[in-house]
């Protein structure tokens, strides 16, 4: 074995890692400089988010072997960001984030190559997501990390016993915090538990009766929220909240100090109706720092296999002494998104019309407007117009014909699904089989005339 | 300035105006900025600590590029200490940074009182020499030290100081006080002028639970000889009498009172912590006493008197089911009593001041009403020199901790961590920092690890050997990832410790990389 440490190289400290061979490390561990330079060379790693955690994850992952990253990110700088994205500098207000961390990690750290996006994650096309080895999540929503976790599930195929099959599993690692909270985790599809799998992990979002907020508030939120949420419509018909627009947000706070007055009730201020209207997470450097790495961490793992990997769920608390726990959540063999996929029957004569229609009253998906792909081919797109117009006239074909005439095969479709009065778009994958085709006999055709 | 007003918003909603103040007026020294030290400061400089020092005595060299956000291309060659505190300077323009090229082990022999002049000490990567060493300096000085070191995939964080007392614990999950248990006269009578029976059904379920409470469990006393339920069967009977008064399926407050019941069967008194607390031989004030426990003197003589057992009132009320009037007026009383208890604390801490030969209005008003409302959550940290627990540790729980499946990694890793400094002593060297000694250097760790452990009386088959191994393999590399963890503790570990908000960890924390199972090592 060569003496790495004879030639000063950047790699000085990663190559004890990747170059000798361990015994606490995943059975696919092949150590040695072609590891080291296939990460360089041919790993590619989505981050998605280029905020708190963003940040910190494409500066661990740019120094931990990795040369090709992309970041997602559809957010501005702002002066509140600039207490923990450290790069990111009071010059910066108003410039996307994605392009700007990109830009200053490039700056810095010679040799790797960062391609910023300036977007929705949903404004990627689905294939876009599939080229990446390991998609890395720097997200400060439920909705998002869904819609992320969709798409990475969304790729897995299954084998005819319904084992996931290896070459089509995209791992990801989540991230998240709060204050002095976060947690880490490791999603492999078909393995480890899904985001959604999961998804009862997160407690469900204070919402203060109605009648509270009308009749009888006692807190200053209750007063806050009235003016949010009833005062405004009253007053403003039809005009949409802007919590960024400040005329907006101080409309509101006045709003709120003049009920709370009315009832006697103190402690309403204008820091307290920015963190209540936009439901303001409190954020430091140093929590976002810690989760981070240990996402990164994973991610150098699941790309390099150099130790053993976290399984699956680290939980994490640094405001009473220290607290972490790593806890292995188990897979929900029926989850719809990263199961083998909910099973549709259809018959031959079905049009993709009909197909959209009836996965709105389906009893498990409740999905409407949505738009159908099938092996990367559009059969239906809702959006935009010019989509829409060019596959509008497959709506009155059969499905069965659209498809190629197979028995039975995937699709992915998306579309907006409600929960609790809440619209969120969503995507899944559908496992569609087709009656009377291969000697499967419908039992109402049996038979003679 | 209202740009840093926004600028650190996200953070003052966390530790508050005073915290942030507390944070701009420390100067913090750093011994090494490699990563581990540079991630530590990047993140107390993002959080606008007043001023750093750093200290180094390396130069930046072409691996540094690989592991060290704060260096770049440009900076090879140069003191790795300038290039660190050049880039923390365009973090946050108001941080004063200074550097000085110098490695820690020169400045801890030829200069010890160097250290008098900081808030604060992080040492980074320093071998367990100086590490004891420097321990001694900062506790003769009584400067606050976090000690932190990355060590291929594994780390640990600890820190030192005689004793820290905490008032703003901030606690997640703290019961309220309600007093259900023990209602005061003022209480009392609110409840008493509040009819249960009222005839509207919308006012009566606007009834607060406390209410409802208070005089439920009134009436229960005078039945029951003046004690309130005790017993499992009591218990349930209570909560039978509260369904018993339910008019409509939809009484909100009457379901808060039957699941809040517990309030009133929880024993009377404080806690064995605070107990603890003011049982310490350092409630004994004199005029050497610090304010805290000035502060506790008065609050043991507030409770064996007026308190009549109790702290003094909190003084705050959870939401609930209520009107809006019921509501507020309860809060008032609260309040009210609240105000009073903090005046007869604060009379006693002038008068225990005017005792021991202080000035009386030395302690502000604000600071005793903190004091006050945070009585049942006071926290004190108290931190052996490290020495101490290398010549001495628990062994009990050192043992315990080598034979337990869930702490044995972490316990393998504590010992390994000292061992491959013993092992630096002997052969000038890290084991595995050379490819070619690699084999021999594992056999020479397990040997120092064995010999260290039966120091300790311990069984030296109880390291694992894969782990043993892993040491070696290694190299002592300073990885970002485990750097920017272990460096991320720190820098938390630090602000609680500047702010004297929250809990700091007592123990060493084990960073544990390989399966993140890490661990608090109480030895």
């Amino acid at each position: 074995m060569t003496d790495v440490s004879a030639q000063p190289s950047r790699s000085r400290d990663l190559d004890k890692l990747l170059l000798r061979p361990g015994n606490l490390v995943d059975p696919n561990f092949e150590p040695g400089p072609e590891l080291r330079d296939d990460l360089q060379t041919y790993v590619k790693v989505l981050v998605v988010g280029a905020g708190g955690l963003g940040c910190e994850l494409l500066k661990d992952l740019a120094l931990s072997g990795f040369r090709n990253l992309e970041v997602i990110d559809m957010d501005r700088i702002e002066v509140s960001n600039l207490n923990r994205q450290f790069l990111f500098r009071l010059e910066d207000v108003g410039k996307p984030k994605a392009e700007v961390a990109a830009k200053r990690v490039m700056e810095r750290i010679s040799g790797v190559n960062i391609v910023p996006h300036f977007c929705r994650i949903e404004d990627k096309d689905i294939e876009f997501y599939n080229d990446f080895n390991i998609i890395a999540l720097g997200l400060d929503s439920i909705e998002a990390r869904s819609y992320i976790n969709a798409v990475a599930c969304s790729f897995l195929e299954h084998d005819s016993g319904d084992n996931p099959k290896q070459e089509t599993i995209k791992p990801m690692v989540d991230g998240g915090t709060e204050g002095f909270k976060g947690h880490a985790r490791v999603i492999v599809p078909g393995v480890t538990p899904c985001f959604e799998c999961t998804i009862w992990l997160f407690p469900p979002q204070v919402k203060f009766p109605l009648c509270t907020l009308a009749e009888t508030p006692r807190t200053a939120a209750h007063c806050i929220e009235y003016a949010h949420l009833i005062k405004w419509n009253e007053v403003h018909g039809g005009k949409a909240f802007d919590p960024d627009e400040s005329e907006h947000m101080k409309w509101v706070y006045n709003e709120a100090v003049k009920r709370a007055e009315l009832f006697g009730i103190p402690g309403v201020t204008y820091s307290l109706t920015q963190g209540v209207v936009k439901n303001i997470i409190p954020a430091i450097a140093s929590t976002n720092a810690i989760i981070s790495a240990a996402c990164a961490l994973e991610t150098l793992k699941i790309a390099s296999a150099c130790s053993k990997t976290l399984s699956n769920y680290l939980t994490y608390n640094g405001s009473e002494g220290l607290h972490t726990k790593v806890t292995e959540f188990v897979k929900d063999t029926d989850c719809l998104v990263c199961g083998p996929g909910v099973l549709i029957e259809l018959d031959l004569s079905i049009t993709l019309q009909k197909f959209i229609d009836l996965l709105e009253g389906h009893h498990k998906l409740q999905l409407s407007k949505a738009s159908v792909t099938h092996r990367g081919k559009n059969l239906y797109m809702q959006a935009p117009p010019v989509l829409e117009e060019m596959t509008r006239s497959n709506l009155s074909l059969p499905l069965f014909n659209l498809m190629g005439k197979v028995s039975k095969d995937i699709v992915h479709v998306t579309g907006t699904t409600s929960k609790n009065d809440q619209k969120s778009s969503c995507l899944r994958k559908l496992r569609l089989v087709f009656k009377g085709v291969d000697g499967v006999t419908d039992m109402d055709t049996a038979g003679g005339a | 300035m209202a740009e840093s007003k926004t600028k650190y918003d996200r953070q003052l909603r966390i530790w508050g105006e005073q915290g942030q103040a507390a944070l701009e007026k420390a100067s913090i020294c750093l011994l090494n900025c490699g990563p581990t030290g540079s991630e530590t400061l990047k993140n107390l400089v993002l959080g606008g600590v007043g001023s750093i020092t750093v200290i180094d005595g390396s130069k930046v060299e072409v691996g540094d590029l690989g592991n060290n956000f704060l260096v770049d291309e440009s900076s090879i060659g140069q003191p790795k200490a300038k290039c660190v505190c050049s880039f923390l300077q365009e973090l946050n323009d108001a941080v004063k940074a200074k550097f000085i090229e110098e490695y820690p082990e020169a400045l801890i022999e030829s200069n010890p009182s160097f250290f008098s002049q900081f808030t604060l000490v992080v040492a980074t990567q320093l071998v367990e020499g100086s590490m004891v060493k420097l321990d001694r300096i900062c506790r003769e000085v009584n400067v606050m030290l976090v000690i932190a070191r990355s060590y291929g995939l594994t780390g640990f964080v600890r820190i030192s100081f005689k004793e820290h007392t905490v008032i703003e614990s901030k606690p997640d999950h703290f019961l309220d006080d309600l007093r259900l248990n023990n209602p005061w006269p003022e209480l009392r009578r609110f409840a008493e002028s509040i009819d249960l029976n009222v005839q509207d059904p919308v006012a009566h379920k606007h009834i607060p639970y406390v209410v409802i409470l208070v005089k439920m469990a009134d009436e229960w006393a005078k039945s029951h000889g003046g004690k309130l339920p005790s017993s499992r069967e009591e218990k349930k009977d209570f909560k039978e009498l509260l369904r018993a008064r339910m008019v409509a399926l939809d009484e909100d407050n009457y379901k808060e009172a039957i699941e809040t019941s517990f309030k009133v069967f929880a024993p009377r008194g404080i806690s064995s912590d605070l107990q603890q607390i003011i049982n310490d031989s350092s409630a004994e004030v004199d005029s050497n006493s610090s304010d805290f426990w000035v502060m506790v003197a008065a609050l043991k003589e507030f409770i064996t008197n007026e308190g009549g057992g109790e702290v003094p009132l909190e003084g705050s009320i959870p939401d609930m089911t209520s009107s809006t009037e019921q509501y507020v007026n309860l809060q008032n009383i609260y309040q009210t009593k609240a105000e009073a208890d903090f005046l007869a604390i604060e009379q006693r801490v002038r008068s225990i001041l005017k005792k021991t030969g202080r000035d009386s209005n030395c302690i502000p008003k604000t600071t005793i009403k903190s004091f006050c409302r945070n009585a049942r959550k006071l926290k004190i940290c108290r931190y052996c020199l490290v020495e101490d627990e290398f010549n001495s540790p628990n062994l009990p729980r050192l043992q315990n901790y080598l034979t337990d499946e869930d702490y044995s990694v972490a316990a393998g890793i504590y010992i390994l961590l000292r061992a491959v400094d013993r092992f630096a002593a002997n052969y000038k060297s890290f084991p595995g920092q050379f490819d070619r000694v690699l084999e021999e250097d594992i056999s020479r760790l397990k040997t120092t690890a064995i010999s260290l452990l039966s120091d300790f009386g311990c069984n030296g088959s109880n390291l694992a050997e894969d782990l043993i191994n892993e040491m070696c393999r290694f190299g002592a590399a300073e990885l970002h990832v485990v750097a920017a963890f272990v460096g991320g503790i720190a820098s938390q570990e630090v602000i609680k410790l500047i702010t004297k908000q929250f809990v700091p960890l007592s123990g060493t924390f084990i960073f544990n990389g390989i399966d993140h199972k890490s661990q608090l090592l109480l030895l």
